[in-house]
């Protein structure tokens, strides 16, 4: 497959161009959490010619699952999740380098799992690991490109670049810890719409174009669609 | 003097920090992070953050969802 004719939309963009492309083909993501978050995020990084992408996540699919994670069928209930989105993601880019690690992010293993990537994108499911992602990628000077959803709300912003701030100045463990559980209930389109705008951000990362939201907090509330872009 | 918070009006009757709007509207002593125009505040800056006709308040709750 011709790369100029694949990626012609992109392409065709003053702001990524050819060099662009060629920089989303050399790019290493490392993608924590393959869930509601992690589906368009993966789906849209594999689409876009990313070249490389380590999923960790140890879930299997199930049936919950179904109603947001767009990376999954119903006969792969049961089925490793890095295993069902690896496989998807070579289905839809053959090019595409899948790196499959079903284990959590530890703080024994985060290290090794982290520094061979250019950067780190959040679909993880609790403070611990975000806390975790954030000492450790910003240890290594790899941006952190933060989601996470709620309900109805979402927020991105990303961390650890020159002059940027990380994910204890946003929230401080102080604030997390012992608050109350957050509920479980999600609007099936709000991790769609969260991880849609983290993939926007690790691609303008990669290849230069826009501003990226560093020192930045973007938040959406989808029942009012209200926005906001606060500086942190 | 009128502020708003999370875009809907609010009057307030005297001038207050930003701690004593979060004691007023008996906001969590956690989870949550706090916007004044659109700058974010620390909570140990909350004392100290004296509100201005017009601020726009947002109070974001901390999200931890995959």
């Amino acid at each position: 497959m011709q790369l100029q004719q694949r990626y012609n939309r992109h392409i065709i963009l003053p702001e990524i161009g050819e060099e662009g492309q060629m920089k989303l083909g050399k790019a290493k993501v490392l993608l924590i959490g393959v869930g509601g978050l992690g589906s368009p995020i993966a789906l849209y990084l594999a689409a876009a010619g990313v070249g490389r992408i380590g999923l960790v996540d140890d879930d299997v699919v199930s049936e919950s699952n179904l109603q947001r994670q767009v990376l999954y069928t119903e006969s792969e209930v049961g089925q490793p999740k890095v295993i069902c989105a690896a496989r998807r993601l070579q289905a839809l880019n053959s090019q595409l380098v899948v790196d499959t690690f079903p284990c959590r992010l530890t703080g024994e293993n985060a290290e090794e799992l982290i520094s061979p990537y250019d950067l780190v994108i959040d679909g993880c499911d609790n403070f611990p690991t975000r806390y975790l992602i954030s000492d450790v990628s910003a240890r290594l000077h790899i941006p952190y490109i933060y989601g996470a959803i709620r309900e109805f709300d979402g927020q991105v912003a990303v961390f650890n670049l020159p002059g940027g701030k990380t994910y204890r100045e946003l929230f401080p463990e102080t604030e997390t810890s012992q608050m109350e559980t957050p509920p479980k209930g999600v609007m099936g389109v709000l991790p769609g719409v969260v991880g849609c705008v983290e993939a926007s951000e690790a691609i303008k990362l990669i290849t230069g174009c826009g501003e990226p939201l560093n020192g930045k907090l973007w938040t959406i509330d989808l029942k009012t669609m209200n926005t906001f872009l606060f500086s942190l | 003097m009128i502020i708003k918070v999370n875009n809907k009006e609010m009057e307030l009757s005297s001038q207050a920090s930003l701690q004593q709007l979060a004691e007023t509207l008996q906001m969590p002593d956690k989870g949550v992070a706090v916007a004044v125009n659109n700058q974010m505040i620390p909570r140990t800056k909350w004392s100290e953050t004296i509100l201005q006709e017009n601020d726009q308040v947002v109070v974001i709750k901390a999200a931890c969802g995959g």
